[in-house]
């Protein structure tokens, strides 16, 4: 596009595009009310003392009626213009600043000695995060090149890794909460230990749950249970979008086919690994109703994630300005990894 | 989006060699593990109580029968109500019908609009819903529920259809608008001659061609929809609770003995119609996906 | 226009004029879904029914998820027609915030406060002088619940006391059955936590933590002992217990899966529900018999100001209010629920021995311990919680490090 366009385009101003731009009304409004306008209350209300109902930080004297006491309505009907003299006193009123407490909420979500449950929580959601994003991809990937393979009944396997993400989160959650509990697996292999006369596996236990170091893994299993499925889907289509002749120049280099897949075919799903990416990080960020249905982030919390932290003192804590200092975290941290890849995947491509 | 693609693009396989057995055999080994919670959900349901007190998880039953079905279904008790999950069964059907339309309504407008008539500040909103995808519901929840309040919908079904709209739009957003630019751009510039304006080349072009990209979208939102617990729980209020949170009360009710082989006919029954849904579309899914997401 | 509009008004005045003297539908949240509990709860259902108007149930299965609905429902602008909640600091923002309706006029005129007892069980419904919630019985926490059979099964006497339970606690692993039946909900931890520090500290200990905050107390010898003891139930649970609820673990004790179980006495009602009696088949220690006191912590009914129709609305509201302190509904709801009712001028006869045992220690206000919710705010309660339940969970912990951490809590209490 040259710069004479945009000069033009720029001219013909806000009533250009104009079914687009209200077909777009929807999205402004998610953007702007929802996301920003949300973001920011919370934000700001993470400075005050709210408890269980936000405090009224914002409340106008009863005189600042804004924005109609520009003018003063007389009994006659008659509108008299009152001035911005007023207005300017009612608006310094506006904030009752008693109810700010600064960084408080902050030193105490942030104090890992006194408050551990943060600190515990944000390491689980890392540990789940890298772990469960390496072993989505790999093992994604490898199903995806396993099965690109032309192998038969390629449907039929496509649909078994796939259909637990078509599952609520309660339901994984209470059906492995059932397998992982000691009347599950481990009974059975007890049992099957008894039957078959091998000591070891008699006694063998398999109780992921039960202790703080093991717990995490108990969620990754029945979080990849349902979400590998997707991943591989994703990275196959990605890799039947890669053109054929590729595959026959290799060929005829004589190059063999792990070599292939490493060197030419990941590089070529670059676009594939982000929307993958994309979409399973925040899906992990947001790990709420699997831990609250399967561990109820137990033992202890050891299982303990950001999301659960929030919502508990966002109700069951009663403490508001707590939860809003915690999410608001949650915030930033999303922000600060999002900003730079936004930049070079959207930024980059207008340049384009 | 020619058949072409999702044609498999591997080598050509070789015959029968042992290559070929290691390839299998890792395939079913995966498929084992993907299987084995369906099977004892399955298996479970199957049983009375007291097969499931003395077998083990993995037993299939010996005397098979629907009665944990029937009582997951009409009769299990949360409270003082023991109607099971067929009413939540509606309810969910009543949320996710007009949540499923609303959403996928305004996000397909939205990725046109963000192939084919940027305006500015368009990228900026995009890319602002982007983030948005991610930021975590709970920083959203209390201002949405004010938000709700003050539009005078909150605990009614269209405020839970609303919360679904705002949140389905990013992602298809994302969809629609890579679906959309992956068009060729000549259809697009073709009608703009012949005098064809926003909607007219949206409902005559634009959505004819957007059927796999439509399926994707109904599928995603379908699942999404149907298996959200947080937001019906939150929004729909006590008496339009959908399946998901019916299941979870059920589950948690336990009144006497925990009830395993009922727990379990009631999550088969709460997955049923997302996994109707997946098991049927699964080819248009991938396509889908091939069209759409991947080429961002 | 102008005709409309009127036309408007007088028909809805005329609908709300209709509906004073008609039947309400009221909308009752509550997390009462175990089976006892579903009973107890039926009794007032029953009542309020009676009384003409329909009780529509909005049962939420567990507190963690009820009361995220409750309170979002409130804030919301979507008020139930009553709902149970805790008392204490919690209930006081609502108040506060002017959305609960005000049942002053309703108490003065039935007199509440000379027939309900103990006393503080209104004043925690009390806030600057007005009433806005009415307790319906007297929980305590102070409980521990036996399986006579499962120490029958492992060839030993059923326990009087924690030490004898604790020495008693091999033999029953070695019958292969679990001595302490524990969930793993963080409040059910805490709870349990709570028990040791009275049963085993004593009164005095309890006194000068609770109510007098002293850091000395929270560090004494007395202390430890408490914190020992929870060291020691960590070794009697079983492997299952993450993600508990509590009646699940109730049921171990019932089936003979587990020795015991230390829990409110709201845990009577699944016995009751699984046809078992007390002194028969079950046993209960209150205070773990070591000191028999009791918490009179329970549970509350708020009634949310309705925002339509709310002359008659809150005409129900009270109506059912008055019916929820009635004698026989009293009897009947405490005898389901298994907890204590909360007036003293009703013949409880039909309790069992259990009950009566909590009635005979209720009988003198020495044995009746102050609320530890009055003293510490909810956010103080919260970090004990965690201690708690790190501590429990966690046997890397040590005990002079969680107590350590304890006195530091006490210390920095507001």
């Amino acid at each position: 596009m040259t710069a004479t366009v945009k000069q033009k385009r720029r001219r013909l101003g806000l009533f250009r595009n104009l079914s687009a731009k209200i077909a777009a009304i929807p999205m402004i409004f998610t953007t702007l009310v929802v996301f920003v306008g949300c973001s920011i209350w919370t934000i700001t209300y993470s400075f005050t003392k709210s408890k269980l109902l936000p405090v009224k930080l914002f409340t106008p004297p009863v005189e600042f009626q804004f924005p109609i006491s520009l003018f003063n309505r007389s009994e006659e009907g008659f509108l008299t213009w009152v001035g911005f003299d007023y207005q300017w006193n009612g608006f310094s009123k506006l904030i009752n600043t008693k109810f700010l407490v600064g960084f408080a909420q902050y030193d105490r979500l942030l104090d890992a000695t006194r408050n551990a449950r943060w600190a515990e929580s944000v390491e689980n959601i890392l540990f789940y995060g890298v772990f469960s994003l390496t072993f989505s991809f790999t093992v994604g990937f490898i199903l995806a090149a396993l099965i690109d393979q032309k192998v038969r009944f390629e449907n039929a396997f496509r649909s078994i890794y796939l259909y637990p993400f078509a599952l609520s989160f309660v339901v994984t959650g209470v059906v492995w909460q059932w397998m992982l509990s000691p009347a599950g697996i481990q009974d059975a292999i007890n049992q099957f230990g008894a039957w078959a006369h091998i000591g070891f596996l008699e006694n063998l236990p398999f109780k992921l749950m039960a202790s703080g170091d093991t717990v995490i893994f108990a969620l990754l299993l029945a979080g990849l249970w349902q979400g590998t499925g997707f991943t591989m889907v994703l990275m196959l289509a990605g890799m039947r979008g890669i053109d054929g002749e590729i595959w026959k120049a290799a060929r005829v280099d004589g190059i063999p086919k792990w070599k292939t897949y490493i060197f030419v075919v990941i590089p070529m799903m670059r676009g594939v690994f982000i929307t993958t990416l994309v979409i399973a990080a925040s899906g992990i960020v947001r790990l709420y109703d699997l831990v609250v249905v399967l561990t109820a982030g137990g033992p202890g919390f050891a299982s303990e994630v950001p999301a659960k932290y929030v919502y508990d003192f966002m109700f069951a804590r009663s403490n508001l300005g707590q939860a809003l200092a915690a999410s608001s975290m949650m915030l930033l941290t999303v922000v600060i990894i999002l900003i730079p890849w936004m930049y070079l995947e959207y930024g980059r491509k207008k340049e384009r | 989006m020619t058949k072409a693609i999702v044609t498999p693009r591997g080598a050509k396989p070789n015959r029968i060699g042992p290559s070929r057995i290691i390839l299998y055999s890792i395939l079913v080994v995966a498929a084992v593990y993907y299987l084995l919670p369906l099977y004892v959900m399955v298996a479970t349901s199957l049983k009375d109580l007291d097969q499931v007190r003395e077998g083990n998880i993995f037993a299939w039953p010996l005397r098979a029968g629907f009665d944990a079905w029937i009582k997951a279904w009409d009769t299990a008790c949360t409270g003082l109500y023991c109607e099971g999950l067929k009413v939540g069964f509606w309810k969910s059907v009543q949320i996710t019908v007009p949540s499923v339309l609303v959403s996928i309504a305004i996000a397909s407008i939205n990725g046109y609009a963000l192939s084919y008539w940027r305006f500015r500040g368009s990228e900026v909103f995009f890319t602002i819903l982007i983030i948005g995808s991610f930021i975590p519901y709970q920083v959203m929840l209390y201002p949405l529920v004010i938000i709700t309040r003050e539009l005078g919908i909150f605990g009614t079904l269209p405020g839970v259809i609303f919360i679904h709209s705002i949140f389905g739009m990013p992602i298809l957003t994302l969809l629609f608008r890579n679906y959309f630019a992956a068009l060729p751009v000549e259809l697009f510039k073709a009608a703009r001659v012949d005098g064809a304006g926003f909607w007219g080349i949206f409902f005559q072009i634009m959505l004819p061609m957007s059927i796999p990209i439509l399926v994707v979208a109904i599928i995603l939102q379908v699942t999404g929809i149907w298996n959200d617990f947080l937001f019906g729980v939150i929004f729909a209020g006590t008496q339009n609770w959908p399946m998901t949170v019916q299941l979870n009360n059920i589950v948690n009710s336990t009144q006497g003995v925990k009830e395993h082989n009922v727990n379990m006919a009631a999550t088969i029954l709460t997955g049923l119609v997302p996994l109707t849904i997946y098991f049927i579309s699964g080819r248009y899914f991938v396509r889908g996906i091939a069209a759409g997401a991947v080429k961002g | 226009m102008f005709n409309m509009k009127s036309a408007a008004v007088a028909a809805a005045a005329l609908v709300a004029s209709a509906c004073v003297a008609g039947a309400e539908k009221i909308e009752v949240t509550h997390w009462w879904t175990s089976g006892g509990e579903a009973a107890a709860v039926g009794v007032f259902a029953d009542a309020v029914n009676a009384a003409g108007h329909e009780w529509v149930d909005g049962a939420i299965a567990g507190g963690g998820n009820a009361r995220p609905v409750i309170l979002s429902r409130i804030a919301g602008g979507d008020p139930m027609g009553a709902t149970q909640l805790n008392t204490g600091r919690d209930a006081e923002d609502l108040v506060q915030a002017g959305l609960m309706t005000d049942l002053t006029d309703l108490a003065e005129a039935e007199g509440w406060a000379d027939f309900i007892r103990p006393s503080k069980l209104l004043d925690s419904c009390t806030y600057e002088g007005r009433i806005y919630c009415v307790p319906v019985n007297i929980h305590s926490f102070q409980w521990m619940w036996l399986n006579r059979g499962a120490y029958a099964t492992a060839g030993v006497d059923v326990p009087s006391n924690w030490d004898e339970f604790v020495a008693a606690a091999p033999a029953l692993r070695d019958a292969g059955i679990t001595p302490l039946a524990v969930g793993g909900e963080s409040w059910q931890i805490s709870g349990m936590s709570g028990v040791f520090q009275v049963a085993l500290g004593g009164l005095d200990l309890y006194r000068a933590i609770n109510v007098d905050k002293s850091p000395e107390a929270a560090a004494s010898a007395e202390m430890t002992q408490v914190f020992e003891a929870i060291a020691a139930a960590r070794g009697m649970v079983d492997d299952g217990y993450v993600g508990r609820v509590w009646n699940d673990a109730t049921a171990m004790v019932i089936n003979g899966k587990a020795g015991a179980q230390i829990m409110g006495d709201w845990a009577q009602g699944e016995f009751g529900v699984a046809g078992q009696t007390a002194g028969d088949e079950y046993d209960c220690l209150p205070g773990l018999g070591v000191y028999p006191v009791l918490d009179t912590g329970g549970d509350a009914f708020y009634f949310p100001k309705p925002n339509k129709n709310v002359e008659a609305m809150t005409a129900a509201q009270l109506e059912m209010a008055s019916l929820l302190v009635s004698k026989q509904v009293q009897v009947d709801f405490n005898l389901a629920k298994g907890s204590l009712p909360i007036r003293g001028d009703i013949d409880l006869a039909a309790a069992n021995a259990c009950m009566q045992k909590g009635l005979a220690i209720l009988a003198n206000p020495e044995n009746v311990l102050p609320s530890s919710e009055q003293a510490f705010t909810g956010d103080t309660q919260g970090q004990f919680e965690d201690l708690w339940v790190s501590f429990f969970n966690d046997p890397s912990i040590s005990v002079e490090d969680a107590q350590a951490r304890y006195v530091e809590i006490v210390a920095n209490a507001d």
